[in-house]
């Protein structure tokens, strides 16, 4: 497999370098090709629905897991929702710590690889087909994903690896490694590599191409078109500085200034959604209503309730594994405070962020709808709702912001790129852990991973967005498939674990060093 | 009991001079002096993947670091002297750490060197010697 991936890596390189002044436009449209037939098979895997149905099976195997964590916890994410707080405040934190990972950095660092375009980009995409009704079900979805997130991230830190330069490497397949050993249960190392791999072609598509694919959008979309291919070599230079010359200058920068455009892009849709005060009420109206009639989109309510969960998932990586793999850095004697703290993450990131630009989008009125029933009118190809420019993804999510403030396109323009580009470095992570998990650790088994990353860079911004979106789902729904059946067999691990913690916390064994 | 004197050092100029200043002082009352060194650290930064993963590394590193050329070299100068002296090494906002650390040692004093800056930022973020005089639960002396 290794090899194979050398291969078609180098052969995309060379087809890049030789044909690039002449063929530009038609390069885009060959790797298109070239990318839609090869991945097809595995998509059509992933989302095919229960027979005699549109309900794709894996849709409801994550919303089952989510409602399985969250009862069997005992609705831990609201009840563990002020103590996470404190946590990340550092309350509970020992002075002589300092110096080490926080619990804020790493829900930080977590975040930034999951706040991105899917809070953009993926939330115009569900509001678009799905009708604002999609919005509740990504707001449910992300109120349950908590449950998922607290029990992975809490096994993460369980079982990673400490070595002996004091580094750590953790994730779903060491925890799936040790734990199915510990439990006595077969298949483990199997499942682990089931997982890495998945999680490598995951951090190729939905951490890589997608970003770049959307990255591409926006700027063509603010500076007129111009071939993909060009985004992708740009891009993919900046990442290789970041990830194979060690620029950290770069990727510090990113880092800080994440953070803020995030904050920016929550307070500029608070501006809007105020401006709109008295849609407020009429907005939710919408969402309510479209959550269970669909208000006129295609494949009714269940088509809502599908986008609304598929986008959810996409954006929070909740059940992904994902999010294990960057907390398990942290600093801490009991690992379930990592999994409090975690279980704030698709709150920050779904309830919160998405949920803001479905309500700009709706209360700025970019969906079309018939002033007679009410419903929304579908657009000429009957696949999305018709929108006041035809806008669709990330542009859609543009126009919403740009029909209040004319300024904002080039605000979201550079958090776009800043975002791809904090998603991707975070993702050249975790698909890393995972290859070395497979191959070894070693310079060259990294830079082998590292190459390839960064050509799919290019690929994914040369691709079209219907087939890169298609692939990018399938990768990351495909790491859940693996991670939430091992969550399943470990979960006991991860009460006892809580019962544990929660009755030292009462006795006052645990208590607050401020 | 005698006495502790605790001493902010960073191996600048001005924090030797306090230093000096604490040992003379220490010498006379027949004090001991703690030497305190804080670096600079902030729980609620942004770091990278990898720098999460590195960061034990690191942070042992650097306290290793510290401890050899920062603080061992005063120790040694000041028992040659005689005076009674101990170190404490820790990470934090500066400030509020050296009033933990004054806590911690039952210190009755604090020494600080003066950096003797009106800089922009000093005015924009304030100066360690002035949020220490209005935050520490001893007394304070900034030697210029």
């Amino acid at each position: 497999m290794n090899k194979k991936f050398n291969l078609s890596a180098l052969s995309a390189m060379a087809l890049i370098a030789s044909a690039a002044p002449t063929f530009a436009q038609s390069i885009d449209e060959k790797v298109n090709e070239i990318f839609a037939s090869s991945t097809g098979w595995f998509v059509s895997l992933i989302f095919s629905p229960f027979p005699g149905t549109s309900f794709p099976w894996i849709v409801a195997w994550l919303v089952i897991a989510a409602t399985v964590f969250t009862v069997y916890f005992g609705l831990i994410q609201f009840k563990a929702f002020p103590h996470s707080i404190s946590l990340v405040k550092g309350d509970y934190s020992d002075p002589n710590d300092a110096g080490e990972v926080s619990h804020f950095q790493a829900l930080a660092t977590a975040l930034s690889g999951t706040v991105g375009l899917g809070n953009i980009a993926g939330v115009a995409v569900a509001v678009g087909i799905g009708g604002p009704g999609a919005t509740f079900w990504m707001i449910l979805a992300g109120l349950m994903g908590m449950a998922s997130k607290f029990t992975e991230c809490t096994l993460g830190v369980k079982y990673r690896n400490e070595y002996e330069d004091g580094s750590v490497s953790g994730g779903p397949m060491y925890y799936i490694t040790k734990g199915f050993d510990e439990r006595g249960i077969p298949a483990g190392k199997f499942l682990a590599v089931l997982f890495s791999i998945f999680c490598i072609l995951g951090a190729l598509g939905g951490g890589n191409m997608f970003q770049a694919n959307q990255a591409h959008a926006q700027i063509t979309n603010v500076f007129g078109e111009f071939p993909g291919w060009i985004t992708g070599v740009i891009f993919a230079g900046i990442v290789f500085a970041v990830i194979v010359g060690g620029l950290k200058s770069i990727a510090r920068v990113t880092e800080k200034v994440v953070p803020f455009m995030g904050v920016l892009y929550v307070l500029t849709a608070l501006v809007i959604i105020l401006m709109n005060a008295n849609m407020i009420g009429w907005a939710f109206g919408q969402i309510f209503a479209g959550a269970f009639t669909g208000l006129g989109v295609a494949g009714g309510f269940v088509g809502a309730l599908i986008q609304g969960f598929k986008r959810a998932a996409f954006s929070n990586e909740a059940g992904v594994g994902s999010a294990a793999i960057a907390h398990s850095a942290v600093r801490t004697k009991e690992p379930i405070t990592e999994g409090f703290v975690s279980l704030l993450e698709p709150f920050i990131d779904t309830v919160v962020i998405c949920t803001m630009t479905a309500l700009v989008i709706i209360i700025t009125g970019q969906l079309i709808s018939d002033p007679e029933t009410g419903n929304y009118l579908l657009n000429e190809a009957g696949s999305a709702i018709a929108t006041v420019d035809g806008n669709s993804g990330v542009a859609l999510t543009s126009a919403a912001f740009s029909s209040a403030f004319g300024w904002f396109k080039y605000i979201l323009a550079i958090a776009v790129i800043l975002f791809a580009f904090s998603t991707m470095i975070s993702w050249s992570y975790y698909g890393l852990k995972a290859w070395t998990f497979l191959f070894g650790e070693g310079k060259t088994t990294e830079l082998v991973f590292k190459v390839i990353f960064c050509v799919f860079v290019v690929i994914g911004a040369a691709a079209n967005l219907g087939p890169v979106i298609d692939f990018s789902d399938a990768a990351i729904f495909a790491m859940a498939v693996v991670n939430i059946t091992a969550l399943y067999v470990l979960m006991p691990i991860v009460k006892k674990e809580l019962e544990s913690y929660l009755s030292r916390l009462k006795s006052g064994e645990i208590k607050k060093h401020v | 009991m005698t006495e502790t004197i605790v001493v902010g050092f960073d191996g600048s100029e001005s924090s030797n001079r306090a230093l000096e200043f604490a040992a003379t002082l220490a010498k006379a009352q027949g004090a001991r002096v703690t030497v305190a060194h804080v670096l600079e650290w902030s729980p609620y930064t942004f770091l990278t993947p990898e720098e999460l993963e590195d960061r034990h590394a690191r942070r042992t590193e650097e306290l290793k670091r510290a401890d050899s050329t920062i603080i061992a070299p005063v120790l040694e100068k000041l028992s040659a002297s005689g005076v009674k002296a101990d170190s404490a090494l820790k990470y934090g906002h500066i400030a509020e750490t050296l009033c933990a650390i004054a806590v911690d040692a039952g210190a009755s004093q604090v020494i600080i060197g003066r950096t003797g800056h009106s800089s922009l930022a000093l005015r924009l973020f304030g100066s360690v010697a002035g949020s220490l005089a209005q935050a520490s639960p001893v007394p304070v002396t900034i030697v210029p």
